[in-house]
C-alpha cells in the first residue's frame, strides 16, 4: 500500500474518531494525523521550545504538566495531580482523538490565546514521543 | 447481589449517613447524591467533583454558561456534554436557605457558610498557602473523603 493510501487512512479513522468520539488510535497515527493536516513533517525539538515556552499569556504548557513530563503534574490553578503526558510513562495519551482535541484546544486557547496549528500539536507530541524509559 | 439485601444496605447506608451529618453539623453540602459520569469525568480532570448542592442553580447555570471563562482557564466542553452536566447541576443545586445565597464569583469559598466553618479560629490563615494545600478549591488536600462528598470534621487532616 503506497504512503500516500495509508495517510489518507488514518486520516479518514482520525476524522471518524472526532465524529463518533472515543474511537482508539495510537499515538503515532495521531502524530500521523497532524503532520498531514500540517503538510510538513514535525520537529521534536521545536515541539520542546513550544511546550516550555511562554507564549504572550501566564502560562506555560510546562505550568502545569512541567517541563519533562515525564512524571506528574500539578495543575496551576487548583493543585490537583496531572498524570505525565508522555506516552511511554502513561498509556492513556493521545489513544483518543477527540478528547486530545479537547484538551489542545482549551489549553492552547489558556497558553496561546488562540487554538494551536496542526503543526504545532504535531511538533509537541513528536517531542513527548522521544522521551523514552 | 440479590435486590432486598441491596436495598436494605442502601437504607443502612443512609441513615449512617444522615445521622453522622447531622452529629457533625456537615448539612451545608446537602445531600450526597452520584455525581453523573460525565460531571466526574470532564470536572474531575482538573478540580474535585463538588457537590452540586454546595451552590444554588442560579451560579451553577452562570458557570456552566461561562466555561471557556472558567476562573481563569479555558473549561468549555462539547455542546451535548455541557447541556448534560448543566441539567444535573441544575437538579442537584442548593436549594435551602443556606446554599441560596449566590456567593461572590459564584465560588463555594466565598458562601457565607463556608466562611464561617473555615474561620481563622477553626483554620489558622496560614494553612491554605502550604505547598501541600495549594487553594482552599484543593478540598481534599485536608477532607480526605471529600471525593466521596464526606466533609465529615471527624476526618479532617490537615497536611503540613
Amino acid at each position: 500500500m503506497s504512503q500516500i493510501s495509508c495517510l489518507s487512512i488514518v486520516f479518514a479513522g482520525l476524522t471518524c474518531a472526532l465524529s463518533f468520539q472515543a474511537q482508539a488510535i495510537t499515538p503515532g497515527e495521531q502524530l500521523g494525523a497532524y503532520n498531514s493536516q500540517a503538510g510538513a513533517p514535525a520537529q521534536p525539538s521545536r515541539g520542546q521550545s513550544f511546550f516550555t515556552g511562554k507564549h504572550g499569556k501566564e502560562w506555560s504548557c510546562a505550568s502545569c504538566h512541567t517541563a519533562s513530563p515525564t512524571v506528574d503534574g500539578k495543575h496551576a490553578s487548583t493543585a490537583k495531580v496531572i498524570a505525565p503526558m508522555a506516552p511511554a510513562f502513561n498509556p492513556e495519551r493521545f489513544i483518543d482523538a477527540a478528547k486530545t482535541e479537547k484538551w489542545f484546544r482549551r489549553n492552547c486557547n489558556d497558553v496561546l490565546g488562540r487554538e494551536c496549528t496542526a503543526a504545532e500539536k504535531a511538533d509537541v507530541l513528536a517531542w513527548l514521543l522521544t522521551l523514552k524509559r | 447481589m440479590s435486590h432486598p439485601v441491596f436495598i436494605k444496605l442502601a437504607l443502612a447506608a443512609l441513615l449512617a449517613a444522615s445521622s453522622l451529618s447531622a452529629v457533625v453539623h456537615a448539612e451545608s453540602q446537602g445531600p450526597r447524591v452520584t455525581p453523573l459520569p460525565s460531571y466526574q469525568q470532564e470536572c474531575a480532570a482538573c478540580h474535585m467533583a463538588y457537590p452540586p448542592g454546595m451552590l444554588p442553580g442560579a451560579s451553577w447555570q452562570r458557570i456552566m454558561g461561562a466555561l471557556d471563562k472558567h476562573y481563569g482557564a479555558d473549561a468549555s466542553l462539547e455542546q451535548t456534554t455541557q447541556r448534560a452536566i448543566s441539567d444535573w447541576l441544575k437538579a442537584h443545586a442548593g436549594t435551602y436557605k443556606r446554599v441560596s445565597e449566590q456567593p461572590a464569583q459564584d465560588r463555594i469559598t466565598k458562601s457565607t457558610w463556608f466562611l464561617r466553618k473555615h474561620r481563622d479560629g477553626e483554620v489558622p490563615a496560614g494553612v491554605w498557602k502550604r505547598a501541600s494545600v495549594g487553594s482552599a478549591a484543593n478540598c481534599t488536600a485536608c477532607h480526605s473523603n471529600g471525593a466521596q462528598g464526606n466533609f465529615s470534621e471527624r476526618d479532617v487532616k490537615i497536611p503540613k
